[in-house]
């Protein structure tokens, strides 16, 4: 097992070398860079003061080849801990990240929760009750969920609650609670909102997951050992949660790798509609107003963060089942 | 030597295989007739006759092909052409189509819509419409409307269906911000949304069948150098990636050079799906008999490839696409939405839903969410014949 855990880190970090390289590929693709936007701010007579461009030429090395520009930003960021300057927000990247990264983590661990909750128990009755209408119903809304674009479903859901509960709707706080320090009320408020975000986020993957719950315990219920133990005189209720859900149990865990990741990505163009104050719209500001350094440090750090999921629900994965680690 | 080797063939393995495959003619499943007909049909027409078992599957490729052959009449079938505003309806409510008028004859067909009655709130600052009973527009099937060429080759004039005098308004599904009809931009919306998806998958599907191809039938360094390049897409979240790539496209460019620009970003990783698919086939195919011995025979490489083992695996790969394409739809429409992928005056489903992005617009003019509903419905059908088709793909399983 350690080794097994060993060597998937070590494979890790190519991986993360060559993604920190697409990184900074991406934020140089546009042609030309924050600093052109700046001059030609400049020149239309705003106040950016020339030693203020000097200074930033000069730190990033703006004006050196691209290898160099490379090196500096990751040796700031592995040395010093230093994702360079945001030039819109005249601020760190790491503060304008930390700010953000925790409300994002809150919801994407909270969805994945929703998620459970509600595939888990759905995924074994439509399993067990195959082509009930219950199996039909759940198909059905599940096909939905599947086709229906997160944002379509964001909007839809912020016009029924605006237009027939009256609730203020987007961003994750009522205004009065946007910017004072936390407290219950404050938390108590932020539930309220939660729940938006929490739905429209889940519901795709919850689809999905009924699904491979679905499919998986198919394929184990008609298998000998099920009839075995039912033949013993085994309970259904326990013999259920004995044996075959805990074998379908183990792709279930194996999603774990792409729910993460996707509820990281897949929330970016909700919290845009939603207006959440989370990393996807600062990171979709960040791309468009070629903000590059607080748009190349979201991008490596999304991408490494998908990385990890990844690892994580492998060693989970091959902690349940020891057969996964020797193939 | 080309007679059939029948003492090989075990008859009840072969009875008990047939009588899984019911065949869909009148006669009673199981008879003899029947029986001989699935033993001499092909791999095509097994697969037919299980695709059309599956319900969903056949009412998702009608509303496919429906949806399609609205993208290829566009122009005919809108009423008119996509860039027509009209300041005065500007966020003008949906009308109700009567079809029936009444009058002191009696009730007759005669399609009609009410016109507006436009009164100005002068403390919002926007236009309040009534509809207004006393004024009538008559609509008619293949009226004369704007001129346009269809598809860009045939000129002509006459729209399915359109508002009598050219210039009464009418708008079934109500007006946007600029006073444009929706109903025929959803219409125009159709093309691009539709072969955005048709073109990335087919950009994928090169792709894919290359280097998947590469990787399943030859193993070794090959396969393991071009597993880690797809492992490496995979393990990338793809939105960023998109918006990186998408925000990278030059406001500048013409707007088809953009349209296949972001095709381009979407088949980028809509291909390692597809290779995957194609490798597994190709190494699970790679040791059966009849490959061996198409080998042995002496043919080419190319042969066996393209004669043995494409048509065997054709069916799975035709069945991966059409899963693929709705993704790719998806896609489309996200990027479109955040106003990173297309960009006016391109209309496409994603174009269409940018202009509802906040709630404002969308509490003032819930119609702006319709675009929505051809999403949901292409999505749908196209991942319900996908299913349909992967499920027939295999005749001879379960």
């Amino acid at each position: 097992m350690l080794t097994y855990i060993l060597r998937r880190l070590v494979l890790m970090i190519p991986t993360v070398v060559i993604i920190s390289l697409v990184s900074f590929a991406i934020i140089q693709l546009p042609p030309g860079d924050y600093l052109t936007t700046l001059t030609a701010g400049l020149e239309a007579g705003e106040q950016v003061s020339q030693g203020q461009l000097h200074y930033l030429t000069e730190r990033y090395g703006l004006d050196k080849p691209l290898h160099v520009q490379y090196w500096r930003w990751m040796s700031g960021i592995i040395l010093r801990g230093d994702f360079g300057q945001s030039f819109e927000w005249n601020r760190p990247v790491k503060d304008l990240i930390w700010e953000r990264i925790g409300l994002s983590f809150m919801l994407s661990l909270s969805t994945l929760l929703f998620v459970w909750a509600i595939a888990f128990p759905i995924g074994i009755l439509v399993a067990v009750r195959q082509y009930s209408l219950w199996d039909y119903f759940w198909t059905f809304i599940g096909f939905i969920g599947l086709a229906t674009p997160n944002f379509m479903l964001a909007l839809i859901l912020m016009y029924v609650a605006f237009r027939y509960f009256g609730q203020s709707v987007g961003g994750l706080f009522s205004p009065d609670f946007v910017d004072v320090p936390w407290s219950w009320a404050r938390v108590l408020d932020m539930l309220k909102h939660l729940w938006i975000p929490i739905i429209v986020l889940g519901t795709s993957q919850t689809a999905s997951l009924i699904r491979i719950m679905r499919a998986n315990l198919l394929d184990e219920l008609h298998k000998p050992y099920v009839t075995t133990a039912r033949a013993k005189g085994m309970s259904e209720i326990s013999l259920l949660a004995k044996y075959p859900v805990r074998v379908a149990l183990n792709p279930f865990v194996s999603t774990v790798g792409w729910v993460l990741p996707r509820l990281v990505s897949g929330s970016v163009v909700t919290a845009v509609v939603l207006n959440l104050p989370i990393s996807g719209p600062l990171m979709l500001r960040a791309l468009k107003a070629q903000d590059m350094y607080l748009a190349g440090s979201f991008i490596l750090l999304l991408s490494t963060l998908t990385i990890i999921g990844t690892l994580l629900s492998d060693i989970l994965l091959a902690w349940l089942d020891p057969r996964i680690r020797y193939t | 030597m080309r007679t059939p080797l029948n003492h090989l063939v075990n008859q009840k393995t072969r009875v008990s295989k047939t009588a899984d495959l019911t065949p869909p003619k009148p006669g009673t499943p199981g008879a003899p007739v029947s029986e001989q007909r699935v033993e001499m049909a092909g791999q095509w027409q097994l697969m037919w006759w299980k695709f059309r078992k599956h319900k969903l599957a056949m009412i998702g490729s009608a509303v496919t092909l429906l949806i399609y052959l609205v993208a290829l009449f566009v122009e005919f079938l809108a009423p008119f052409p996509r860039g027509v505003y009209e300041a005065r309806y500007t966020y003008a409510p949906p009308q109700a189509l009567h079809l029936f008028e009444r009058t002191e004859q009696g009730v007759r067909f005669r399609p009609f819509v009410y016109g507006y009655k436009v009164t100005i709130d002068e403390v919002a600052i926007r236009r309040v419409f009534e509809i207004d009973t006393s004024q009538k527009h008559y609509v008619g099937l293949l009226v004369r409307g704007a001129p346009y060429k269809l598809i860009g080759l045939f000129p002509s004039d006459r729209h399915l269906f359109g508002p009598l005098e050219q210039e009464a308004p009418m708008y079934l599904l109500g007006a946007d911000r600029l006073g444009r009809d929706m109903l025929s931009r959803i219409i125009y919306g159709t093309r691009i949304s539709m072969s955005i998806g048709l073109v990335g998958v087919v950009l994928s599907l090169f792709l894919g069948i290359l280097l998947g191809g590469l990787s399943g039938y030859y193993g070794g360094a090959v396969d393991l150098l071009i597993q880690r390049v797809i492992e490496f897409l995979r393990g990338i979240p793809t939105i960023p990636l998109w918006m990186g790539l998408a925000a990278a496209i030059p406001l500048d460019w013409p707007p088809l050079r953009v349209y296949f620009g972001i095709t381009l970003i979407l088949s980028l990783i809509g291909w390692t799906g597809l290779a995957r698919e194609v490798r597994s086939r190709f190494l699970s195919m790679r040791t059966e008999d009849f490959v061996i011995a198409a080998r042995l025979d002496g043919s080419s490489e190319v042969r066996t490839i393209m004669r043995y083992m494409v048509p065997s695996f054709l069916s799975h790969i035709i069945a991966a696409i059409t899963l693929a394409i709705p993704q790719m739809i998806l896609s489309e429409t996200s990027l479109s939405f955040l106003g990173i992928g297309l960009r006016p005056p391109v209309v496409s489903w994603g174009v269409l839903l940018n202009e509802a992005q906040n709630i404002r617009s969308v509490a003032t003019a819930p119609w702006l969410l319709l675009p929505g509903v051809p999403i949901i419905a292409a999505v749908l059908s196209l991942n319900f014949l996908g299913d349909g088709l992967r499920d027939a793909a295999d005749p001879y399983g379960r």
